[in-house]
């Protein structure tokens, strides 16, 4: 007995040895500079010469209307691309999902594919197609849809129109492999059981595929929430926040906040708080809602 | 039956459509990098006989190279680092299940709602003050553990039949040769899917090395990319050869891996 006990104590030993590493870095990288940035929210100063300042920063943030145009534009790119993207995504998985499907392999490759991208290359790419002189304008004006070449990213909103395509572009494969996923798990048995019973193809995707892939749902709205909450590669490279800042994420402004003018540390600490406050709420409410279900 | 044919029409168009759309701006990226700037902006889709000019301007223009090595260092040692990291714990925290590491793995969970943008600053203090500025580790340390590689590996840890563990003691096996003998060949096809996801977010990476990497010398490609487009013209056909050689690498790995890719994920989420 002893020396069974003695192996169970080593066991124990080693495996918080295995776990030490993981959880050392998460503690350095994310919960100590998270503490670290609420004590910093309430010091203000330029730079790193910074002094106990109150509510202050708190204060500013009601004042500072770049900051209420950056919530506004991050909600509005959240309201509008997440459902559409999830949407589009559930769609392709189901149509993938076909047994009858011939190529499946390849459409899932392609639609995969953008996810490949890094963000600055794919911003990049959807700055040139939509840039005045770009390839989107040539194509819409000898099509005869438009008269004029738009000038996409010079205006607030086809600017924010574009980066909602540009961002759909690239997500929805990623968030397709997981409902993918999802549909693995179901029994091809139950389609065929609905079909007998006489229901059509958008029922038995009603009825039986959605339902089931309520996990999948809730944890790819969850991801993407709190992707669109912390968007910054895009709004830097496709449209640098312009034109005169209408397009700006809250991330954006953050790292303006921080690296671009002169430094507010303390400010910048406050108003990403706001975005951890943000993202925790929404994904509490989610997770709420999937419970109820 | 003719219902069922129009039906199977309609799926084809829409996925020829959708798989058109994600390839396209893929294609025109690659042709475009063996077109001139004029022919890119005048709309031609077709390839061209300017690659090696474009390759020319592009080498006078930026250092690729060092670009590309940086690239490459940073993010295959940050990716073997934190699958090995997050896969051991991933693997203790469901093997060797107590409450108190339930606990923890749960707090671990919520770093996920930590925006980055809310570290940054007092990460890139910290990281000042260690003398981690310009240094792989310091591209490295922020992505070494994330609980989405923990979470991953946790659950495929789940479907490991505990059999093998207590056979494998039986033999005398020691607990670490247990994982990477046992758990890490059978479940390879999750450690792809692992690799492949953190490939390519570290090579993508764009935030933090913009905010630590000051020096010419320690750029990573996508900066380089970021700084291709700043000046007042700008050489799309140069641009886009330089974009196609940083979606390279990331293209690569999905490609090889990508079948164990899917198949690991299914097999986590299961």
């Amino acid at each position: 007995m002893p020396k069974n006990l003695e192996v169970k104590s080593r066991q124990d030993v080693i495996s918080w040895v295995f776990i030490f590493p993981a959880a050392l870095l998460l503690l350095i990288t994310k919960f100590w500079p998270i503490i670290k940035a609420f004590i910093l929210s309430f010091q203000s100063g330029v730079g790193l010469n910074t002094s106990f300042s109150g509510l202050k920063n708190y204060a500013r943030m009601l004042q500072d209307n770049l900051l209420h145009i950056s919530i506004f534009n991050t909600f509005f790119y959240l309201l509008l691309q997440v459902p559409i993207m999830l949407i589009i995504a559930i769609i392709l998985a189901a149509l993938l999902n076909d047994h009858r499907l011939k190529f499946k392999g390849f459409f899932r490759t392609a639609i995969f594919l953008p996810c490949a991208m890094s963000l600055v290359s794919y911003a990049i790419i959807f700055r040139s197609l939509f840039a005045r002189d770009g390839f989107v304008n040539l194509i819409l004006t000898k099509l005869n849809i438009l008269n004029n070449p738009v000038n996409w990213l010079a205006d607030p909103w086809m600017a924010r129109i574009v980066i909602v395509i540009a961002l759909t572009w690239r997500w929805t494969g990623y968030n397709m492999i997981f409902y993918l996923a999802g549909l693995q798990g179901i029994d091809p048995a139950v389609y065929e059981a609905a079909k007998i019973d006489g229901a059509s193809a958008f029922t038995s995707f009603r009825k039986i595929t959605v339902p089931l892939l309520k996990p999948m749902i809730l944890l790819t709205s969850i991801t993407s929430i709190s992707g669109t909450l912390q968007l910054f590669d895009e709004t830097k490279n496709l449209t640098n926040g312009g034109p005169a800042n209408s397009t700006i994420s809250i991330s954006h402004y953050i790292y303006n906040l921080s690296f671009a003018y002169s430094p507010q540390f303390g400010y910048a600490a406050a108003v990403s708080f706001l975005v951890l406050i943000m993202v925790a709420t929404l994904s509490f409410i989610e997770l709420k809602a999937g419970d109820r279900r | 039956m003719i219902k069922k044919r129009i039906s199977m029409i309609v799926e084809y168009f829409v996925l020829i459509l959708s798989s058109a759309i994600a390839l396209f701006p893929i294609f025109w990226t690659f042709t475009s990098a063996t077109n001139k700037s004029i022919d890119v902006l005048a709309g031609r889709v077709l390839p061209g006989a300017k690659l090696f000019e474009n390759l020319h301007n592009l080498l006078k223009a930026a250092n690729v190279g060092q670009a590309m090595l940086n690239s490459s260092k940073y993010s295959i040692l940050t990716t073997l680092g934190s699958v090995l990291i997050c896969s051991i714990a991933g693997y203790a925290f469901e093997v060797y299940y107590t409450r108190a590491k339930n606990m923890l793995f749960n707090v671990l969970l919520l770093s996920m709602m930590i925006p980055f943008a809310a570290t940054m600053i007092p990460l890139y203090t910290l990281f000042g003050k260690l003398d981690l500025l310009n240094t792989t580790l310091g591209f490295a340390l922020p992505s070494l553990s994330t609980a989405l590689l923990i979470f991953l590996f946790r659950q495929c840890a789940q479907s490991f039949p505990k059999s093998i563990i207590e056979s494998a003691r039986i033999d005398g096996a020691s607990e670490i040769r247990i994982f990477f003998e046992f758990f890490m060949p059978i479940n390879r096809h999750t450690f792809a899917a692992g690799i492949t996801v953190a490939f390519m977010n570290n090579w993508n990476n764009y935030l933090w090395p913009l905010i630590i990497m000051q020096t010419p010398t320690s750029r990573t490609m996508p900066q380089l990319i970021a700084n291709l487009t700043s000046g007042y013209v700008t050489d799309y056909g140069m641009l886009m050869l330089a974009v196609s050689i940083s979606i390279l690498p990331t293209l690569v790995v999905f490609l090889i891996l990508q079948k164990n890719f899917i198949e690991g994920i299914t097999g986590a989420v299961r």
